[in-house]
């Protein structure tokens, strides 16, 4: 069955803003999906709000609308662009809601788009937990006891017929959201009553407990000849009542006979025929019971998933670029697989290797969130890897996750652990359960011991066992032999891993120089989907300690391009995005580029973007031996070998490296590691700042209380504190008093003359902004100049800001040019810099500058029609901004300084994930903004004015923007005057007014009437309602609260934005933040939002030079 | 942890792979393969079809849930020697009844791990199957290599005769037993006559010498031809069976070795493929339906395709080429226009493997009722 001829022009929807539980595999997906529909002469419009993501890009469809992904804004899309059918699979569950929203208001039907690759009923039938239910019955499988329930009542009536503990899961949520493990009847309350808020449809599933038992998914396609075939098979190896995104996983299973595993297949195959999906990927979760062996299905999700992309990683197979080709009428059979070339999609990939996947937490971002593991997912990223043994590729892939145990032994044990206290923690599900389970069986406790603890295999724990049993081994060996090196790299331990057993090797460097001198290399073996049955054409790479290398030799110049790694909050797709950038232009100039990377969700490891992928841990040694690999099998070809290592793009991971990298000789292209070093030596670089002319807030640096509180005395409060070595503002606090400073100092650091604490003057109500450049020695070329909406203070990771910059005058972008330039030169930039300046009282200050790629290089590119990161990778390798000047990669002429005064408005927000915490009472957590980094994705509206262009963003983040409705405002006493002329606009506009008293007083003098609501601390005294009540009761539509000078947990302001945050109320923190939204609303509800493809604005931005 | 001892693989062409002890300790010899499953070692192992073969696993993780009581698919281990990367210590899995290691050694069983079984498949694959010895006892390449070259060829051996049953016996239908079945037992699989009674038949299964008056003594409604190991080259004495059953029109369902027989019977030749098809991910084409199924395959030989193509004309008139795979094109069934006859090269009754071809055991029942129709007609 070919192609289908009627459709020429399809809608694919993205899965908007990285969130928890949706992260950048739908880039991944997406962008093969529009590749593929392309590359079969299709049309494709494209809607996502997430201009970080490749997808976006405008040369990967016909029509990119970097617009939010709301029923009514679609709507206008299809109505431009009338499209024929709508592929609504590859984004996530935001896209799939897009869908079903589009479908129930009749806008498919009106405009004739037709559903492709996805069947309505099919979707509610997988979606809809009681309708999923029985079918998994009718198609002769089993599902736990439960039902649905729509009130309390009904859910006290289904825990007593169940018993105690139950699970409980809210209807059409993602990632889990709102669901968990009730022990306790306080748990069902709590839950249950969340649960019942969260769900569109007021429903949740109340389910019999399987807690413990064995988790496994398969990843199935099918097409519409009704062929099916089972991409891959996943085993968790944390047990049920751990979401599978925050467990770690292995694929292929690993505990299963042919018998069981096939009793999956039938039962997987049999639902989704039941349940219809229409053609593409779907996933199913299953649970087994250890003792009996009795199958539970779990649930499906008929679309492509993170699982999806894991599985696509895993084994070669291309879930999502099938799943496209399915979706326009090809069958399985007529489609080549990708890899072999020779043979088609028609089969399920064999693995000769074994692959796993370990989440990233940022739990330390979150004070107070509860730290366990459940049914919500947690995890903000995740580390995949490969290896020829469960040892190898678990071991690669925990120290792929980069957090302080780079590995097992990298760190002392609690100093207070034994083997009673281990075996208790293991039994609350915790991130770094594996280190913990390692600990215990080191401690003396057995095999059964553990697995009674914490459920996990015990196939998996004899696996840790046997590394423990190793590290016994290299410890007691009388010498370090070849044999037992050899042994220790064929289980996966990194060199450091050894140095940490071996204090006579003298550390990492001295296991290596001994491994090199013995010989010991890693070879490099080809994820190729059919375990060597055929031949392989596509170079996707994994390391491990074996006999033979699958390296090919080739001549071609080459470019090493390292990643970000896991993605976490501070480091993400963004930087994902520019690497692939780089991977583009390089190989467009004719370089063969070798990624190597170990974040399974990105577009940068699909095996499609690069010459050649390894996927590798990002640390030292991995990434030095794959250059070895390269370097030397390049040069025995007769070519140069890799003439460039590129670490300037994928964020504090690579540039980690880079220091001992240009020691081991590796050629760092682009900025040199000393350069960047100086720009992060605070020493070094306010000499520079000097030498320059240049002013910084002034500072200094503390290494005790005494030092601090002098520091402090002499700038003059309020200060920014933080340790010396930050990522992602770790630890940054502002602190109005000395006692603040001194529980900071006490708290938070450890202050000592290695690690001071830094002291600078917090600039107080001053405009931040950001500046993204390029530098090649000669010239500089601006990218853009961002300024943010909330003032200096707010992590610019967080911050809303607006390009071209909306409030600066003429003199103040000329002096932020020439200030610009003067750094980039100064520091001796080549590539990309980022600079951050606060403007106050019309003095420019400089507060950082960072010369690489910055988290706000793809909304700058989208936004200017200029490829940044391209740009950069090509200077790294020695092009001049002339040079691409005249190639028309950058303008011919001015840059992203000197804006048209007509250009569009692009507004970048932020998405923050407050609302999927709890702390472990179960109350919300915090959802203040500050100097530390927190969200997890951003969006960005483009439009002609700043309004209208902050209400696509705020639409985008929230999928609503109030027009009308109610408003709560609370702000801080600074803030009383300012908030008088946003809050009458919105009065204005129809808004009815909450307001605590001392806000509430402001307003009545300037006219403005409102209802009185009490704090929540207070009581409600002789109010009749409390603020916290109010919102969490879903009572009003916005929320505007400033915080006061104290900040921290039971404070007011504190209760307020969690109800907030909980109750998903569009909830702003700051009073520019204020201003601007109520600008956006007046905006939204005049009715001026209209859509425009990015095409069509680059088209207008660069004009000039196409015409 | 208990060291285990160096062993080697050999090679016919010389290359040599080292490796340690693995199972029961000595010399072994067989013509090398490789199996791409990545369930059902246990199944592999048991299976008739592996005599006189060295099975490597692609898949590294192997033993991981022991050895049961109820997954065995005939009454022993059958492969020549075991080749695995990572063997499991300990053994998980509520069915596990002792580890494969033992279950290996108690059956004499000489097998090799750590082996680079990647770069071994890679080799096999580009060099095709070949001869192999493997040794735990010493770790002299050269003089395994001699031993191996004296060892004896895959291609003209009959191995049927090592496998089959000496004695006949029956099993018995689930519930009513509605039909009869004589099986020919070239290395029947214990999971046949199981898929078979799941339909009500009721299968006597033969030793492979038997001749048509054995098989049809009681009458049966049909006759299977098994799976079996060897060269089918060498089967003349099952082949003049089949054509016989053929001229009486009696139904006749082959797989695997059985459809090289039938093949051989409509007078196409078989050869031996270069490394084969071992593994449980092989896409096939059933033209009647024009879908595709995974099947699970473990065949050395194959037969000639035609030369006439998808349909070609023999003693017993029009024969189509029903199935074939999608990978190589190698022909994968054979359907009779003619006379009640079909056969597979691959196994529907799995084990290990997906059941996407489970309907070809209803094929069986649906040709009997038909052609019991045409008789009382």
């Amino acid at each position: 069955m070919p192609k289908r001829d009627d459709i020429h022009h399809v809608l694919v929807i993205g899965s908007g803003p990285i969130q928890i539980g949706q992260a950048c595999e739908f880039d991944y997906s997406g962008t093969q999906a529009c590749r593929v529909l392309r590359e079969e002469g299709i049309r494709v419009t494209l809607v996502n709000s997430n201009p970080a993501t490749i997808m976006t890009d405008p040369e990967y469809a016909d029509a990119t609308y970097v617009e939010p992904i709301t029923p009514e804004v679609i709507e206008q899309v299809i109505a431009r662009e009338k499209p024929d059918a709508l592929l609504p699979t590859l984004g996530g569950q935001t896209a799939l809601n897009a869908a079903v929203a589009l479908h129930e208001a009749g806008i498919l039907e009106k405009h004739g788009v037709e559903l492709i690759g996805a069947d309505m009923d099919a979707i509610q039938r997988g979606e809809d937990r009681q309708l999923f239910k029985d079918i998994v019955i009718k198609a002769g499988g089993e599902v736990p006891r439960s039902a649905v329930c729509h009130n309390m009542d009904e859910v006290k009536a289904t825990v007593d017929d169940l018993g105690l503990p139950v699970v409980i899961r809210p209807s059409f949520t993602m990632g889990g959201l709102g669901s968990g493990m009730a022990h306790t009847w306080d748990d069902v309350d709590r839950i249950a009553g969340n649960g019942l808020a969260e769900s569109p449809t007021t429903e949740v599933l109340i389910e019999e407990s399987v807690l413990g038992w064995k988790e496994y998914e398969l990843e199935l396609m099918r097409d519409r000849n009704d062929n099916v075939v089972v991409v891959c098979s996943i085993e968790n190896v944390d047990p049920m009542g751990v979401h599978t995104g925050d467990s770690v996983t292995v694929a292929p299973s690993m505990t299963l006979t042919d018998r069981e595993y096939q009793s999956l297949r039938d039962l997987g195959i049999a639902v989704l025929r039941e349940v219809g999906v229409d053609t593409g990927g779907c996933n199913i979760q299953f649970a087994i019971d250890p003792a009996t062996g009795r199958i539970i299905v779990i649930e499906m999700n008929p679309r492509v998933s993170r699982s999806s992309a894991l599985a696509s990683k895993a084994t070669g197979f291309p879930i999502a670029k099938i799943a496209a080709k399915l979706a326009i009428g090809y069958t399985l059979d007529e489609i080549p697989n990708d890899i072999t070339k020779a043979t088609p999609a028609a089969f399920e990939p064999a693995l000769d290797y074994v692959v796993v996947k370990v989440p990233r937490f940022t739990f330390e971002k979150f004070p107070g969130a509860d730290p366990t593991l459940t049914t919500t997912m947690k995890s903000v990223g995740e580390a995949m890897s490969l290896g020829r043994t469960f040892q190898q590729a678990l071991q690669k892939a925990l120290r792929s996750t980069e957090t302080k145990q780079a590995g097992f032994w990298t760190r002392p044990d609690p100093e207070d652990a034994d083997l009673a206290n281990t075996l208790e923690a293991l039994r609350t599900p915790h991130d770094g359960t594996l280190y913990t389970a390692e600990r215990a069986l080191r401690l003396g406790g057995t095999v059964d011991q553990v697995h009674e603890a914490c459920k996990i295999d015990p196939w998996f724990l004899d696996q840790v066992a046997q590394l423990v049993d190793l590290r016994a081994e290299i410890e007691t060996a009388v010498v370090m032999d070849e044999a037992l090196l050899w042994k220790a790299k064929r289980a996966g331990c990194s060199d450091a891993q050894i140095a940490a057993l071996r204090p006579e090797l003298a550390g990492e460097t001295g296991v290596r120089t001994l491994r090199r001198r013995l010989g010991l290399r890693p070879v490099y073996k080809t994820v190729d989907t059919c375990a060597a049955e055929f031949a392989a054409n596509t170079p996707y790479h994994y390391s491990t300690y074996e006999d033979e290398t699958e390296v090919a030799p080739s001549n071609r110049p080459k470019v090493m391009i390292l990643g970000s790694g896991p993605n976490r909050i501070g480091q993400g797709i963004e930087f994902d995005y520019s690497c692939v950038h780089a991977v583009q232009a390089l190989r467009e100039a004719g370089y063969e580029t070798i990624m190597v990377n170990c974040n399974p969700e990105t577009v940068s490891t699909d095996y499609d973007t690069a010459d050649r992928l390894y996927f590798e841990p990002l640390t030292f040694e991995d990434v030095a031996e794959v250059h070895h690999a390269e370097h030397t099998s390049g040069k025995a070809a007769g070519g140069p070998g890799v003439v460039g290592v590129i670490v300037q793009l994928g964020g504090q991971t690579p540039l980690g490296l880079a220091d001992r990298l240009a020691a081991e000789g590796l050629p760092i292209v682009g900025t040199s590691p000393q350069a960047i070093d100086n720009a992060e030596d605070r020493g070094v670089f306010g000499k520079l700042l000097d030498e320059l002319g240049l002013v910084a807030p002034a500072g200094g640096a503390a290494t005790s209380f005494e030092e601090a509180r002098a520091v402090a005395a002499e700038i003059g409060y309020p200060v920014l504190v933080r340790p010396s070595y930050v990522l992602g503002g770790r630890g940054m606090e502002i602190v109005y008093d000395e006692d603040t400073l001194a529980g900071y100092i006490s708290r938070a650091t450890e202050a000592s003359p290695e690690h001071p604490v830094l002291i600078d003057r917090f600039l107080d109500d001053a405009i931040e902004i950001d500046v993204d450049c390029l530098c090649d020695g000669e010239d500089v070329y601006i990218g853009g100049i961002m300024e943010h909406i909330e003032e200096a203070g707010v992590h610019s990771g967080d911050s809303s800001c607006a390009l071209p910059p909306i409030t600066l005058g003429a003199a103040v972008i000329e002096q932020i040019r020439h200030y610009t330039a003067k750094l980039a030169f100064g520091i001796g930039v080549r590539g990309l810099m980022n600079v951050q300046y606060a403007l106050k009282d019309e003095q420019l200050y400089v507060l950082e500058a960072n010369p690489r790629a910055s988290r706000t290089v793809p909304f700058v590119s989208k936004a200017t029609a200029v490829p940044m990161a391209k740009a950069a990778a090509r200077i790294a390798l020695g092009a001049r901004i002339a040079e691409l000047r005249a190639e028309g990669m950058l303008l011919p002429e001015g840059d992203g300084s000197d804006t048209a005064p007509d250009a569009p408005i692009s507004v970048k927000e932020v998405l923050l994930p407050f609302k999927r915490f709890r702390t472990t009472e179960g109350a919300g957590i915090d959802a203040l903004l500050g100097p530390e980094m927190k969200s997890t994705g951003e969006v960005m509206g483009i439009d002609r004015s700043f309004g209208l262009a902050f209400a696509k963003a705020t639409l985008a983040v929230y999928g609503k923007l109030p027009t009308s409705g109610k408003v709560f405002v609370s702000v801080a006493d600074r803030d009383k005057r300012s908030i008088v002329f946003p809050i009458r606009s919105l009065v204005d506009l129809g808004f009815t007014v909450y307001a605590t008293d001392g806000t509430g007083l402001v307003l009545r003098r300037h006219g403005i009437d409102y209802t009185p609501v009490a704090r929540h601390s207070g009581g409600t005294g002789t109010h009749t309602q409390d603020a916290v009540s109010l919102i969490a009761s879903g009572g009003v539509d916005f929320v505007i609260t400033t915080p006061s000078a104290s900040t921290g947990p039971r404070t007011d302001g504190w209760e307020i934005r969690s109800a907030a945050a909980v109750a998903d109320i569009p909830c702003v923190t700051t009073i520019q933040g204020a201003a601007a939204a109520t600008q956006a609303i007046e905006s939204a509800a005049r009715g001026e939002i209209t859509v425009t493809p990015l095409q069509e604005l680059h088209q207008r931005l660069r004009g000039a030079e196409r015409v | 942890m208990t060291s285990r001892a160096p062993a080697i693989l050999v090679l016919e062409d010389g290359r040599v792979f080292r490796g340690e002890a693995f199972g029961s300790v000595g010399e072994t010899f067989g013509e090398a393969v490789f199996n791409t499953g990545m369930t059902g070692y246990q199944e592999t192992l048991t299976d008739p079809s592996y005599y006189g073969q060295v099975v490597a696993q692609t898949s590294p993780q192997i033993g991981n849930t022991g050895w049961n009581d109820e997954d065995d698919e005939s009454r022993r281990i059958w492969v020549a020697g075991y080749v695995v990367r990572d063997p499991s210590r300990v053994a998980s899995n509520w069915r596990s009844k002792r580890g494969l290691e033992d279950e290996l050694a108690t059956q004499g069983v000489v097998g090799i791990c750590g082996v680079d079984t990647r770069a071994l498949t890679r080799h096999l694959r580009e060099a095709g199957a070949m001869r192999v010895g493997i040794s735990s006892r010493s770790t002299d390449a050269d003089a395994l290599l001699a031993k191996v070259k004296a060892s004896p060829q895959m291609a003209g051996a009959n191995h049927v005769g090592a496998v089959t049953t000496a004695e006949p016996y029956t099993y018995e239908a689930e519930g009513t037993a509605k039909y009869t079945v004589a099986a020919i037992d070239l290395g029947i699989k214990r999971n046949t006559p199981r898929r078979l009674a799941a339909r009500g038949i009721t299968t006597t299964v033969f030793p492979a010498e038997a001749t048509v008056e054995d098989l049809l003594a009681d009458g049966p409604d049909a006759v299977f031809l098994s799976n079996g190991p060897g060269d089918p080259a060498t089967a003349d004495h099952q082949v003049a069976v089949t054509r016989e059953l053929l001229k009486r029109n009696v139904p006749v369902f082959g797989i695997c070795f059985g459809n090289q027989i039938l093949g051989r019977a409509l007078g196409l030749d078989t050869f031996k493929l270069k490394y084969g098809h071992r593994g449980i991910n092989q896409p096939v084409l059933d033209r009647h339906t024009g879908k595709v199924e995974i099947t699970a395959h473990n065949h050395g030989f194959a037969l000639a395709p035609p030369e006439s193509g998808e349909f070609f004309d023999t003693d017993f008139g029009r024969v189509q080429v029903s199935h074939v795979c999608l990978n190589d094109d190698v022909v994968e069934g054979l359907t009779c226009l003619d006379v009640p006859a079909y056969s597979v090269q691959y196994h529907p009754e799995a084990a290990g493997g997906p059941h996407d071809a489970d309907y070809l055991f209803d094929r069986l029942t649906a040709l009997i009722d038909k052609e019991g129709a045409a008789t009382d007609a």
